[in-house]
């Protein structure tokens, strides 16, 4: 630990003060309001207020759409995790082969990490139009199906799903790569003068030493894909057709501000802190444990 | 948190280049190219979504809606251009957008630099509690307080203006905490000769920290303007008027909606473009800040 140095009476509270404005406006008022408008029925122009107890959440347990929300978010943060996290993984196998041009490589995959997920959400619009739509068009050699997001729940599902994921594979990338070199290369010349291949260095060695960065990305892909990923819904699918890519920020943000059913809303946002702090508690637990190789 | 483990990889992830030749023993023969054609495989998957949208925005509407999709560029790059440049008034939307993407970095960078200070070189009454206060923020992502968030900034008035787009978004602990892991790194002994020639703190942070953490503040500068670019939920809330809208939102109203629109995909991909290019470019041009600052903040 450092030591504290410089003796001042006032400065420290100056220094830190703004940080904790700006901290206590908007995060800590904000939070405590949603806990304490959950409880509340509030008429739509936020004249009224009526405490109504655990009531917004009663709703929420028994409404059939909330669950589908909740289903659509797991898919949906599955779907991203599981594609930008695969597709991370794959090519930080190659690269383990430690090949010649790997930061050329991995210049070449990182900059869709600048890309908005709204703004990809709207090229894969495109790329996915049942009419003009280049995906379309090659899958109609190979299948009759139609698919046409615009009537196909799972088709407007997977298209939300690749252009998140698409955004976050150079990120994902990015850190296993930091993670590859970071593993002795002694290690593996050992492994391959023992005999072992391609295939069999990166399973029994690369993986387990990434395998805490693994999880850490898996937690940080799923905080991202939860609430990160608003936008493409709101800009592409709007959570339809029907409610096939309703995920659960887009609910309470529907609710509330489209809505202006601001209890629910607020319990929905209650909900939703939990889910984020669970996840990041788990996160935390894994910088804790973090394997030191 | 950047957490140690990370900050070494990082250095590494630097020594790339040189890493790379003293391996040449394993990227010889055909395992190697083979690598090389997935690699490259991988690479073309990732580029296409973006080069299909840059051949679209060069497309007559004609040739957008020709079948089979045509997949090279065409004539028609300026028109296009000049089309989604007036329409949608993208002076002001890259403008606006600048502003929210410089701001909230530069406000973020600065008040988490001053907070780390008084937290490593000071012991005030309280302090363990700011700590715990800036910390917890680690725990929520603005999308979970939407509603609540919005009547805040209602109340103060700031709807409508680059105060209410910019100055929530620095409310986030994640750049504290860089500068708490790099002010401890800085030996005592500079701290100590400084005292002694008589340095006050003030002094001492901009004369001597500063310099020091040019590399930091870089990193974390361009992760933050891609973060503030590309901010989405937020903007849309707090801002009713054409001219405050940034240029991810502006984009919504070119989308041709089946059956109601002319199908102007192309006048759309060329608006795309030039709000992807500015963070893209960043990435691009400060890549080597851009990874230290992704893994070192790790959020």
């Amino acid at each position: 630990m450092k030591r504290a140095v410089f003796k001042n009476r006032r400065l420290p509270y100056l220094l830190v003060l703004p940080q904790l404005a700006v901290t206590l406006a908007f995060f800590f008022w904000p939070a405590f309001e949603s806990l304490r408008l959950s409880f509340f029925r509030t008429s739509p122009f936020g004249d009224k207020r009526l405490f109504i107890g655990l009531d917004n959440f009663r709703k929420l347990v028994v409404d059939p759409d909330y669950y589908r929300s909740i289903l659509n978010s797991f898919v949906f943060a599955s779907g991203v995790t599981a594609l930008a996290l695969g597709t991370g993984l794959f090519v930080a196998a190659l690269a383990t082969q430690k090949v010649r041009g790997l930061a050329m490589y991995r210049a070449a995959v990182l900059w869709p990490y600048g890309i908005a997920p709204p703004v990809a959400g709207i090229i894969f619009l495109f790329i996915f139009h049942p009419s003009y739509g280049v995906l379309p068009y090659w899958l109609s050699f190979v299948t009759a199906y139609e698919f046409n997001w615009l009537l196909k729940g799972w088709v407007a599902m997977a298209l939300v799903v690749v252009a998140t994921a698409w955004t976050h594979v150079g990120y994902n990338i990015a850190f296993f790569l930091a993670g590859l070199l970071a593993i002795p290369a002694s290690v593996l010349e050992a492994a391959s003068v023992d005999g072992a291949g391609p295939v069999r260095r990166f399973r029994s060695i690369v993986f387990p030493l990434l395998s805490p960065i693994t999880f850490y990305l898996l937690v940080v892909n799923m905080i991202f894909a939860f609430f990160g990923a608003f936008g493409v819904i709101h800009a592409v699918t709007q959570g339809g057709p029907g409610r096939a890519t309703e995920i659960m920020v887009f609910k309470a943000y529907k609710d509330g501000f489209i809505g202006l059913n601001l209890g629910s809303s607020a319990a929905q946002s209650v909900v939703l802190m939990v889910v984020v702090i669970v996840l990041t508690a788990l996160q935390f637990r894994f910088v804790e444990k973090r394997v030191t190789y | 948190m950047a957490a140690d483990g990370a900050v070494a990889a990082s250095a590494r992830v630097e020594a790339l280049g040189g890493a790379a030749t003293t391996r040449r023993r394993w990227s010889l023969g055909w395992g190697a190219f083979v690598v090389h054609a997935l690699l490259l495989l991988s690479v073309a998957v990732i580029a296409f979504p973006l080069y299909y949208a840059f051949v679209i925005s060069t497309q007559t509407l004609q040739e957008v809606i020709t079948r089979p999709p045509i997949l090279r560029p065409s004539t028609n790059l300026l028109p296009n251009y000049v089309e989604a440049w007036t329409r949608s008034h993208m002076t002001r939307l890259l403008w606006n957008s600048g502003v929210v993407a410089v701001v909230s970095a530069v406000g973020k960078v600065t008040i988490s630099m001053l907070s780390a200070f008084a937290i490593v070189y000071f012991n005030f009454r309280g302090k363990s509690l700011a700590f715990w206060l800036i910390f917890v923020t680690l725990m929520l992502p603005v999308e979970v307080r939407i509603m609540a968030t919005y009547e805040v900034i209602g109340n103060l008035g700031w709807l409508d203006s680059y105060a209410g787009l910019t100055v929530p978004l620095m409310a986030s602990a994640t750049a504290t905490f860089l500068f708490r892991q790099f002010y401890r790194t800085v030996p005592n002994e500079l701290v100590e000769a400084a005292q002694l020639d008589g340095v006050g703190p003030l002094r001492f942070l901009w004369a001597f920290l500063l310099p020091l953490s040019w590399a930091n503040i870089a990193a974390l500068f361009v992760v933050l303007f891609i973060y503030g670019w590309n901010q989405y939920l937020w903007p849309l809330m707090i801002t009713n008027t054409e001219a405050m809208r940034v240029v991810v939102i502006g984009l919504e109203d070119l989308i041709p909606r089946t059956g109601t629109h002319i199908p102007e995909w192309n006048v759309l991909m060329a608006a795309a473009m030039m709000a992807l290019l500015p963070p893209v470019a960043v990435i691009v041009v400060m890549q080597r800040w851009f990874v230290k600052g992704l893994i070192e903040t790790e959020k």
